[in-house]
């Protein structure tokens, strides 16, 4: 301290003691903000981590190997008759065009086993790629066109560098043999990388160069849809109730206590409700995003109407009072002045329990939303899954090339869930009231 | 009760103002707080009415019971006789919200709307559907707003916010408020406490103009704006009432000697 500093406070804080204190009390508070940091530091470390192993794992999700072949649309195969009959040029053995072209390219290659190998280079899905070029523009036929097909997954996860090529062949899924395959195509400039839209486009599949995540994506639309048309409003009128109508007494005290504590409920324990509920008393289609969406409003309405209580408790007194002493009824006051001004903080508070619900799983493997489904589905009663539980799916197959569609699906939801928290986050500022 | 004869006098002397609102033996209670104890109290008609006292004691509760607003509260209840214009307001005939228009209030905070000025004042209208357009609405909005002195300073933003304006500007907003639904009545519950010297002046002024056509209760803590602007004083004492008067009478010969005390500076 100096002189002066020693003037300003005063004679009795000169002394031994308080200096000593004062000393202790700034080493206390500077141990404090150092923990306060290293915390900070740790949790920020831990999510930078956690973030760059699926970054790392899960961007080559998002592009894909194609291989570039000559493909004759040769007549006797697609259209035998030379009718243009749309039912048989959808029929048609696509497939035989693929292998024509491989053989074309590899002509050295004979024996049933070994040209087996060589056509599954090339994704045992390319077919339909073919099919769909020859329907939109049928003046294909007869023609030679180079085309890139979808390579098969073995091919994908060599080229993304997942399968080490050094490797004593046993081990490894592709062999010498169409290593020297390959490296012709590669030589020839046919191997080419793009970016992989059927992630996007694509339902599930067991190949994993075709699997997508666009089912699970509307799967988990249709379920937060209905999650939100149920939840939003019966949340916040009960939220509105409680708040405004409801007289403070034992029933009403018990009721709050309870909604406290079904936020806390583990959320398979409403899976076990939605599947006794749902499926088994009301008979609603199993798999289904409506049953989804009813189990996870369940799961989310305890969060909505605490929120919303919350928000509507932070409307002060005397709006209420203003509207009142005017004449306003109680409905009035609370649907004209409490609850548009409570809307921003109910909002932000609906936007964390739906994101909540989009990340949830566990309630729906109850449910049966953990099949297999190829197709994406067209409506809410349709057979479904949703992205979280694709997740879980694609973690538990075998395959190697499921591993970066995993972290992929991973990194899709991360992104929807981000956006819904920015956009909760504009909210609550755009909104922000100082009374 | 030894009040109650003293009130009749009163009543005499102020024979062409009539009594508006009767009140008689009124009690009020929080949960066990008994926060009114036996009040009777006349207030007349186009006369501004202050009620005085240390906090605590009861002003605003008895105000509150005038519209009551008291209903609100769920632990409070109100026994004894209300009567306005002779009908007991906590009869069964009466519904309290259409009682609250004709005795309208102002609080000690100001308390806009967060909407526009021009909402804050039709508000009311709109619901009790006092307008049948919206040239009638305007009316109202505008003569409420010059009633309340405030047209010159607002009739170029209507449109913007009534939270934007100063405090005491806020506050004859909110007195522009309770105009507009027409009332009788305006219970008004320490208005200036919240605001500064010259505002505090504009808002008197405008309580003097206001008696000519309203019947004003007024709580204040400051016996000086008692003595300027109101015509008789109650003087609460620990949720009783302990003298009421003509305003001049009270405050030169108190004839109580906790009035005498208090409006003496010696308690309160
Ligand atoms: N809403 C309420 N709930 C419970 N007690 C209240 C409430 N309002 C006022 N009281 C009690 O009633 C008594 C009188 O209060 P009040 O009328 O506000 O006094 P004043 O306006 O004269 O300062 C006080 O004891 C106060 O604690
Ligand atoms: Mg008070």
């Amino acid at each position: 301290m100096t002189d002066q500093a020693q003037k300003a406070v005063g004679n009795g804080w000169q002394s031994e003691k308080y200096i000593k204190n004062l000393a202790k009390r700034k080493r206390s508070e500077r141990r404090f903000r150092l923990t306060g940091l290293l915390a900070i530091l740790t949790a920020l470390t831990l999510l930078a981590i956690l973030l760059f192993s699926i970054v790392s794992k899960g961007y080559s999700a998002f592009v894909q190997t194609t291989i570039t072949l000559d493909i004759t649309f040769t007549e006797s195969v697609i259209d035998p008759n030379g009718k243009m009959d749309p039912a048989e040029l959808r029929t048609a053995n696509y497939a035989k065009l693929v292998q024509d072209a491989l053989r074309e390219k590899f002509p050295d290659v004979k024996g049933r086993r070994d040209l087996r190998k060589l056509f599954s280079l090339v994704s045992n899905d390319a077919d339909s790629a073919l099919r769909e070029m020859v329907e939109n523009d049928p003046d294909l036929i007869g023609k030679t066109v180079s085309v890139d097909l979808i390579a098969g997954d073995d091919v994908d996860m060599l080229n993304k560098g997942y399968i080490d090529r050094d490797a004593v062949e046993d081990d490894r899924r592709v062999k010498d043999q169409e290593l020297v395959w390959l490296d012709k195509l590669e030589a020839d400039g046919d191997i080419k990388m793009r970016f992989n839209s059927g992630f996007f486009t694509n339902g599930d599949s067991r190949e994993p160069e075709k699997a997508g995540i666009a089912g699970a994506m509307v799967g988990s639309f249709y379920t937060i849809i209905v999650t939100m048309l149920i939840s939003f409003p019966i949340g916040v009128m009960t939220a509105i109730y409680l708040e405004e109508f409801a007289t403070k007494n034992k029933l009403t005290d018990l009721i709050e206590v309870n909604i406290n504590n079904l936020a806390a409920v583990p959320s398979i324990v409403f899976g076990l409700l939605g599947l006794a509920i749902f499926l088994n008393f009301a008979h609603l289609p199993r798999s289904a995003p409506v049953v989804g969406g009813l189990t996870l409003a369940l799961m989310t309405l305890p969060t909505i109407i605490i929120a919303a209580r919350a928000a509507i408790r932070a409307v002060p007194d005397s709006i209420r009072q203003a509207a009142l002493g005017l004449g306003a009824s109680k409905q009035q006051a609370a649907f004209h002045h409490i609850l548009p001004l409570s809307m921003p903080g109910i909002l932000t508070g609906t936007i964390i329990g739906l994101s909540q619900a989009l990340g949830e799983t566990a309630p729906l493997l109850m449910i049966g939303m953990v099949a297999f489904i190829a197709d994406i589905p067209g409506g809410f009663t349709d057979p479904a899954t949703v992205m979280p539980v694709q997740i879980f799916l694609w973690a538990d197959s075998p395959e190697r090339a499921f591993v970066e569609k995993t972290s992929g699906a991973i990194m899709v939801l991360l992104g929807f869930l981000i956006i819904l928290n920015a956009f909760a986050v504009v909210l609550r500022k755009k909104f922000e009231r100082r009374w | 009760m030894p009040i109650q004869a003293e009130e009749n006098v009163e009543n005499r002397s102020n024979a062409e103002h009539g009594v508006i609102i009767s009140t008689r033996d009124v009690n009020v209670y929080y949960g066990d707080n008994h926060a009114l104890h036996g009040v009777s109290l006349d207030i007349n008609k186009h006369q501004v009415t202050s009620l005085i006292g240390p906090s605590g004691c009861g002003k605003s509760t008895y105000l509150r019971c005038l519209n009551r607003m008291n209903d609100t509260v769920d632990s409070c209840r109100v026994t004894g006789e209300i009567l306005l214009d002779g009908v007991d307001i906590y009869g069964p005939s009466v519904d309290e919200v259409l009682l609250r228009a004709r005795v309208g209030m102002v609080f000690q905070k100001p308390n806009p709307f967060p909407k526009s000025i021009y909402d804050n004042v039709a508000y009311g209208p709109r619901i009790h559907g006092l307008a049948d357009n919206k040239d009638d609405l305007d009316e109202i909005v505008l003569t409420s707003l010059e009633k309340a002195g405030l047209i010159k300073e607002v009739q170029d933003r209507l449109h913007s916010s009534g939270t934007g304006l100063s405090g005491g500007q806020q506050q004859r907003l909110c007195i522009a408020r309770a105009l507009a639904v027409r009332p009788d009545i305006i219970l008004m519950d320490e208005p200036c406490s919240a605001l500064d010297p010259i505002a505090t002046a504009k808002v008197e002024e405008l309580i003097d103009e206001l008696k000519e056509n309203y019947t004003i209760i007024i709580v204040t803590h400051s016996m000086q704006q008692a003595a300027r602007i109101s015509q008789r004083t109650a003087f609460f004492h620990l949720g009783e009432i302990v003298e009421t008067g003509d305003t001049e009478k009270l405050f030169t010969s108190p004839t109580d000697k906790r009035t005498q005390g208090y409006i003496t500076g010696r308690f309160g």
